[in-house]
């Protein structure tokens, strides 16, 4: 417990005097996305990798929580840091009404379903023109302030954006090994089992997956203020499957693994512009190779690749001994 | 204790139980024998709340339990352990018992994501309980160690120790002794004993007739779905039809 907290500290104070290192404006402006990024990937991980229930439709909570910020603060006129948590606990309202019956499918069908729900949100923001803007998208959106301190350069939203992602980490933390946390990795590991030991599979499954989309939403709200425009194409499906790919490949069920795949998955493509037309190319085949020889995920695949081969020389030396 | 009252479960047209009837006594083992496919694992899924019976009933201390879901069973002092042992196995030794204290702890989703200080105070209580119950099963060097990792033999005895976190009044145990080794049987068999003499009442369907009839105070047979006959141990090695349905008639 006590290293746990050293690891959580260690991160956090890299992450806060990271931008002291470099000037760019660029760069600082890619990892504000990353923060947001990593935000929606902790949320994820908390249905994905610990309750084991996929969604492909993640998007369309991060969508909500972006265009309730921005419609309620540009068309109605709200305070920004009011709408934050009314988007949030608006969007956990409705993922827990909408989780009760799609919860109860499993595998491919929850897949899929996730999948719909994503499609429809979508749908929604292209075409509710009057109230979202359709797929020009929605400007003006405020910015957030504190006093007179407005959230406006890069590096006061990379402080604004990187203490919530942190915040969400140290809370997805806290969860993980609670007993709720315990109660959804039991579920992914044997339903029937914990089931049998007196868990609510049913009811926890929902309330995991309302948690996650009001972290998404969350995240979507400062995205919202701090891009001051969203559009559609931000909410798509790519989205979805980008942010799965996060956690994937960060790896599933981890405390870091959200935040180092969100991370790369963020920066890499930026990196690879110089690949000019092959960066995707390039992109995939890391994919491939990461799901075959990672498949454990960043953050248990690299101590991995080095326990591995010790282990193999030890088990030859013990061979060779006896 | 446990009633069943004329239980008949039919999977499409294959009937798999046909108005099965018995109770179990409190406070006894009661074993439940049959030849492969008498339906006896059947038998728990519909007591569990995992299969719902085609017809019949089946109720706990008086109450009916026939359409009460799984998960509250636990709660109402019933819990079972699986014949391919059931563990969760990404999760250690010491987690996986304390998954069994789920049912009798509470503390809810904000509590658990901000360490409010009752819930950590539960979360001592819940790890320190759990240590018992691994002690109580003679596996608690293994706390730390990754369920997937266990040896089968060790597996079983950290499913009844998470069974037993539970609390139960009614233990159901299906097949404890398949895959064990003689030692280690005969180890189960003192460890069931000591459950049953901490006030726990055991139904076990089991294919060991040692075991069987060195611990069970009265013994249930049933034979393709049916029931065939119920009494002691002695009882049921006297009865012809029993033999019979063992080794075939002549």
């Amino acid at each position: 417990m006590r290293r746990g907290l050293l690891n959580y500290l260690l991160v956090a104070v890299c992450i806060l005097l990271a931008p002291l290192f470099f000037s760019g404006s660029y760069l600082l402006n890619v990892l504000v996305f990353a923060g947001i990024n990593t935000m929606l990937a902790v949320a994820l991980n908390l249905l994905v990798g610990y309750a084991g229930q996929i969604s492909l439709g993640h998007a369309a909570f991060f969508g909500l929580g972006a265009y309730l910020s921005g419609v309620l603060t540009t068309t109605y006129g709200w305070d920004p840091w009011l709408t934050m948590p009314v988007a949030a606990l608006s969007v956990g309202i409705l993922a827990f009404i909408v989780g009760f019956p799609i919860l109860k499918l499993k595998g491919h069908y929850l897949a899929m379903a996730t999948l719909g729900l994503g499609i429809i949100v979508y749908i929604v923001f292209n075409e509710w023109v009057d109230v979202t803007g359709g797929p020009s998208g929605l400007s003006g959106i405020p910015n957030l302030h504190l006093g007179t301190l407005v959230f406006d350069g890069d590096r006061r939203n990379y402080y604004l954006v990187w203490s919530c992602a942190l915040c969400c980490m140290l809370l997805s933390c806290n969860l993980a090994n609670s007993r709720l946390g315990r109660a959804f990795r039991a579920i992914h590991d044997a339903e029937v089992a914990a089931r049998v030991l007196g868990v609510n599979a049913r009811l926890l499954k929902v309330q995991v997956f309302a948690l996650s989309a009001a972290v998404c939403a969350l995240a979507g709200s400062l995205y919202a203020h701090v891009m001051t425009f969203i559009e559609p194409a931000t909410f798509g499906f790519n989205t979805s499957v980008e942010l799965l790919t996060m956690v994937v490949i960060g790896g599933l069920g981890s405390t870091y693994g959200p935040f180092l795949g969100a991370l790369l998955l963020t920066l890499l493509p930026e990196f690879l512009r110089v690949m000019r037309d092959y960066d995707i190319v390039f992109y995939g085949g890391m994919l491939m190779v990461m799901t075959i020889f990672l498949p454990g995920g960043l953050v248990r695949g690299i101590p991995g690749l080095w326990h591995k081969p010790l282990a193999l020389r030890r088990a030859k030396g013990d061979a060779a001994d006896a | 204790m446990l009633e069943l009252q004329g239980v008949t479960q039919i999977f499409g047209g294959v009937t798999a139980l046909k108005e099965v009837s018995f109770s179990i006594r409190a406070d006894e083992i009661t074993g439940v024998i049959g030849p492969n496919g008498a339906g006896k694992t059947t038998l728990f899924n519909i007591v569990t709340g995992i299969y719902r019976q085609t017809a019949g009933r089946v109720m706990l201390e008086g109450r009916d339990i026939s359409t009460v879901p799984t998960d509250r069973l636990a709660r109402l002092g019933m819990v079972r352990t699986f014949q391919n042992i059931e563990l969760f196995g990404q999760m250690t030794v010491l987690e996986n018992v304390m998954v069994g204290l789920h049912s009798r702890s509470s503390s809810g989703l904000f509590a658990c994501l901000f360490k409010m200080p009752w819930a950590v105070a539960e979360e001592r209580r819940i790890r320190g309980e759990a240590l018992e119950w691994l002690r109580f099963a003679g596996i608690e060097e293994l706390a730390p160690v990754t369920a997937a990792n266990l040896p089968f033999g060790k597996g079983r005895l950290l499913e009844i120790a998470r069974a037993m976190a539970c609390h139960p009044r009614l233990l159901l145990m299906d097949e404890p002794a398949a895959g064990l080794n003689s030692q280690e049987t005969l180890e189960l068999s003192a460890l069931i004993r000591t459950i049953r003499s901490r006030g726990v009442t055991v139904v076990l369907v089991e294919h060991d007739m040692d075991l069987v009839m060195s611990i069970c105070d009265r013994i249930v047979v049933l034979n393709l779905g049916q029931k065939l006959a119920e009494g002691t141990p002695r009882e049921i090695q006297d009865n012809p039809e029993v033999i019979a349905a063992y080794l075939g008639d002549e």
